[in-house]
């Protein structure tokens, strides 16, 4: 099951990783998807900490990221072909996996019809 | 966000899906359902409909055409009084610094001059105008009941023949009245994106139906702001308030083919106008700093406000970036600003600190694409 974040991300538990993307509504939002820039492999990161940045045609925006936890693998193509956040948001478009001690804050997140009330 | 205007066509980009944002006092169109890139290079590949009803359309007139070009000469470092009837020329406002106040286009339409200037400037200009002109005899009258369209592209002048005789027989820069959908419209082929194209001032009331017209044309697609920003940055062109302001000189902004040789040193009409002296120096002497065309080395846009540096490390920075972001048609990002004129030199390689990291940049000439005007 997937879960939201008022920042608008994604984040699916797939075996004992985390894997986080944007929503659709955020990749629309932000248009057209220029530039990514991943965080390294084995990044220790804290919630709210800014680890991705994506720039679209328009601006320059952050990732921040939704748990405490460590980066264990980031989605190299994007870097190649940013136009993917556009395509396909929340499939191929996943932006970074991360192994998380403690996933029970995911309980508080939204679910996806909570998302869509959040965004309607 | 009170209190924002409308522009004729308001209702239609409604319709078409489009995201307003504002602009200049403006509820404007900044993209289509579209998006800024596909709007982009088809308006490269085909043709774009832009509505730039927000731009200030004067028309000023003396006893005669000649009258109110001796009066707006005086004004401006152009040659306005040998601008012959039915052409245009780009022209820009000084200030005694030697600094731009606005950046604008000015017809000879016969019997007065048509004159169009930026949306942030329009009241500014028409003060600045009123002032200078009206006691020389020459009324200026602010135009508020015309929209004006751009369309932009390759095909812009077959979408138009098959509407029009007369507007494919036009030249690049050329200006006349021709009828569009039954309405009259006061055409000039030209614009702002690099690409062959028309502006054409319609009656508000027929404003819609044109467009309608013209996007009822398969090759035609309505094109919003944020292309229109990508389309003139590849073409090299200056945006007002960015590239251009009342603290940049023409000769710092590389604006010297737009002052005509009569009005510079050694013409017959040379001077006259705001800011002369500090002009003329610049030209004399050179200039300590130039815009050039940028291009990053990297896939990250470099943005407005982006210090330049020599070095990758330590140093004062010797230049800032005006206007930068992604270029569709080039496919990498692009950018323009202000350096160091040592350092305004084709491949010189400078950094750009984004986010507190400097990335290789070149100095690379404009427009980053190959401009398709019909001269």
């Amino acid at each position: 099951m997937m879960k939201f974040t008022e920042e608008h991300e994604w984040l699916r538990v797939e075996g004992d990783v985390v894997v986080v993307g944007i929503t659709a509504h955020a990749a629309e939002q932000l248009g057209d998807v220029v530039f990514v820039e991943l965080p390294e492999v084995g990044t220790t990161v804290s919630l709210d900490d800014e680890i991705v940045v994506i720039e679209s045609v328009k601006a320059a925006s952050d990732i921040l990221a939704p748990l405490d936890g460590e980066v264990t693998e980031v989605n190299e193509v994007l870097v190649d072909d940013p136009s993917k956040v556009n395509e396909d948001p929340e499939g191929e478009a996943w932006f970074f996996k991360l192994s998380v001690e403690d996933i029970s804050s995911m309980d508080d997140m939204m679910d996806e019809a909570a998302y869509k009330r959040f965004i309607a | 966000m009170t209190d924002l205007r409308r522009t004729p066509l308001f209702d239609l980009h409604m319709s078409l899906g489009a995201k307003m944002v504002p602009f200049a006092g403006y509820d404007m169109p900044v993209q289509y359902k579209l998006g800024v890139m596909k709007e982009h290079q088809h308006t490269r590949s085909a043709a774009g409909l832009f509505d730039v009803s927000h731009m200030g359309q004067v028309i000023l007139r003396g006893k005669d055409v000649d009258a109110a070009a001796l009066a707006l000469e005086a004004m401006l470092p152009q040659d306005i009084i040998g601008l012959p009837v039915g052409r245009q020329r780009y022209a820009f406002f000084t200030n005694d610094a030697g600094g731009i106040e606005d950046d604008l286009m000015v017809a000879n339409r016969g019997d007065h001059l048509f004159v169009v200037v930026n949306a942030a400037c329009k009241d500014a200009d028409v003060a600045r105008m009123r002032a200078a002109l009206e006691p020389k005899g020459i009324t200026v009258k602010l135009i508020e009941n015309r929209a004006l369209l751009a369309l932009q592209g390759p095909m812009a002048a077959a979408v138009l023949a098959d509407l029009q005789e007369g507007y494919a027989d036009l030249r690049f820069m050329d200006v006349a009245t021709l009828p569009l959908a039954g309405a009259e419209c006061w055409v000039s082929r030209s614009g702002y994106t690099g690409e062959d194209g028309f502006e054409i001032s319609i009656p508000a009331s027929a404003a819609c139906e044109v467009a309608k017209a013209l996007l009822a044309d398969e090759r035609v697609e309505a094109i919003g702001l944020g292309a229109r920003d990508s389309l003139r940055l590849e073409a090299g062109l200056c945006l007002y308030g960015h590239d251009i302001d009342v603290s940049t000189s023409p000769v710092e902004a590389g604006l010297n083919w737009a002052m005509q040789k009569v009005r510079r040193p050694g013409g017959a009409r040379a001077g006259g106008f705001t800011g002369d002296d500090r002009i003329f120096s610049d030209l004399a002497e050179g200039v300590a700093r130039k815009r050039v065309g940028l291009r990053p080395e990297g896939r990250a846009p470099m943005r407005e406000g982006t210090p330049l540096f020599v070095l990758e490390t330590g140093g004062d920075a010797v230049g800032t970036i005006t206007s930068g972001g992604f270029g569709p048609t080039v496919g990498a990002p692009v950018a323009m600003g202000y350096i160091g004129a040592a350092y305004a030199i084709p491949d010189q390689r400078l950094f750009g600190e984004v986010r507190g990291k400097r990335h290789p940049v070149r100095v690379h000439p404009m427009p980053f694409v190959p401009a398709g005007f019909k001269r």
